[in-house]
């Protein structure tokens, strides 16, 4: 089941024109900000499908940049999202992308700034809800509208209970959790949906945990 | 938790309660929410749909110029003369276009289900309210209700016009919008899902052609079409009229209409009225290139 919650369908209250086109795609942007942890100095946007095609008509463009900025769907600056970037020294550069995607609504964001990159592919699937397919080059299944956890860690025995010991001890609830990595003892990723939203204490035990190397968390 | 219509209607049958008593339990369930929380968050959505109709009759005009105050030119003729086909009928018209009017001008809406469609469900709730007269918690009804069966499409089938066409999203929410009706109006749980059936059906095949991309012409008429369908096909689910298919059958008769229509008509503006020679003309001169 996609779609859980009759909020899904009565919902999300947004800027318009378009729920998929525009409210998705700021969460994609958004889940891209809160997984980076900070504001990027630099920003390419990547749009394939009805994205690419229709991204003026909607607004696609300036809603995956007000993402970014950290607002949400209902967010009136969203409108003025362009000239903020510009004004707070963000670059933006949008590249319509002639390639085929595996869905019609597929953004690809890289962001970065002098010490870290970050290339997040989300596909917005219907009615403001949208999915998290790519993260740096892991392939994974993360809604964007759930908090979570994005953990990088070695590949070994025992990081996987690091982390979920942690969130046993802080009553965390998991609500679904996958784990994928590069090759047989590498670079590994950890992804945990949880009921709520992670506080900072957390994400610090986390940080420092072992075996585990980077943590970033999505918030509602 | 119901995964189609069938299963919908057998939760209500069973405990004896209307389909939005069975989306409001589902969301308390799912989200171990309390009532007076899931009511709260569902107040919030309904204050944004009435200030977002409010908004649309004042007349407002969108960037491109293609949409605006239709909505202020349909009720100034209810005032002035005496519709043909009703003044409720109408009013529920012109409410669904004054939504879609704020929506095409960047303004906030509630997506019942997105936002291109966002016109049919409240459109209809604010001008049935007139006739039918309902509390503040027959009016969240309405929109657990009309959740429930977008609930249904939404993981059965699409709600989104680049997977599935405008069908997917007009035609559900008009859908959508006729079930909610006949439960305001005092009808039963099976006479919801006929409407919904009857509603779907008769938007089979739309396609979804956005005029420059853009969620303008025809998505506002089409929420004033869907609006109005949903309101008819209420009148015949309470009449006793049946759908000779199912309720799920047309869910995924939609679905499968969806995956094999072509992308040209799935929100690429490439096909359909975009495609026409004034609709091409209309994009070079908003974007002032082909």
């Amino acid at each position: 089941m996609k779609y859980r919650s009759v909020f899904d369908i009565i919902g999300p209250v947004m800027i318009g024109p378009s729920s998929s086109h525009t409210a998705g795609a700021a969460r994609i942007g958004r889940a891209a900000r809160h997984l980076f942890g900070r504001q990027p100095s630099q920003v390419d946007i990547y749009l394939y499908g009805s994205f690419k095609s229709t991204y003026k008509g909607h607004g696609t463009d300036v809603a995956i940049v007000g993402g970014i900025l950290d607002y949400d769907t209902f967010d009136d600056r969203i409108r003025q999202s362009l000239i903020k970037a510009e004004e707070e020294g963000i670059s933006v550069r949008i590249h319509e992308e002639q390639a085929g995607a595996d869905h019609p609504n597929t953004a690809k964001v890289r962001m970065q700034d002098g010490q870290d990159q970050l290339e997040l592919t989300g596909i917005s699937i219907g009615g403001g809800k949208v999915e998290i397919t790519e993260l740096n080059g892991f392939p994974l299944r993360l809604s964007g509208n759930h908090p979570a956890i994005v953990l990088l860690h070695h590949d070994r025995y025992g990081a996987i209970a690091s982390a979920t010991g942690i969130l046993a001890k802080e009553k965390i609830n998991i609500g679904r959790m996958e784990v994928s990595r590069t090759a047989a003892g590498e670079a590994a990723m950890m992804v945990i949906e949880v009921d709520q939203n992670i506080p900072d204490t957390v994400m610090e035990q986390l940080e420092v945990a072992d075996h585990i190397t980077q943590a970033a968390r999505i918030s509602d | 938790m119901f995964r189609n219509v069938e299963e919908l209607l057998a939760i209500a049958k069973e405990e004896g309660i209307a389909i939005s008593e069975v989306m409001i339990r589902q969301e308390m369930k799912t989200r171990e929410a309390t009532r007076d929380e899931v009511f709260a968050t569902m107040e919030q959505n309904l204050a944004v749909m009435e200030e977002a109709v409010e908004e649309g009759l004042q007349g407002v005009k969108s960037h491109s110029g293609l949409t605006g105050g239709d909505a202020v030119l349909i009720q100034k003729y209810m005032k002035e003369q005496t519709p043909l086909s009703g003044d409720l009928l109408l009013d529920a018209v012109s409410k669904a276009v004054a939504t879609n009017e704020v929506n095409a001008a960047m303004g906030r809406i509630c997506a019942t289900p997105t936002a291109g469609s966002a016109g049919c469900v409240p459109g209809t709730l604010f001008a049935v309210k007139n006739r039918l007269n309902p509390t503040r918690e027959d009016m969240l009804r309405y929109l657990f209700t009309s959740g429930a069966f977008g609930f249904v499409v939404a993981n059965n089938a699409s709600i989104s016009g680049a997977a599935g066409g405008c069908q997917a999203e007009v035609g559900s929410a008009a859908g959508m919008a006729s079930a909610a009706i006949v439960e305001m109006a005092g009808g039963t749980p099976e006479q919801s899902a006929e409407a919904m059936a009857i509603t779907l059906k008769n938007m089979l095949g739309l396609i979804c052609d956005p005029v420059a991309g853009l969620v303008e012409v025809p998505c506002v008429k089409r929420n004033a079409m869907g609006a109005s369908q949903a309101m008819v096909s209420a009148d015949l689910a309470l009449a006793g009229v049946t759908s000779r298919i199912p309720c799920d059958e047309v869910i995924d008769a939609m679905f499968k209409v969806g995956q094999r229509m072509p992308s040209a008509f799935r929100e690429t503006a490439e096909g359909g009225l975009a495609a026409t020679p004034t609709g091409k003309a209309l994009a070079k001169n908003i974007y002032g290139k082909e």
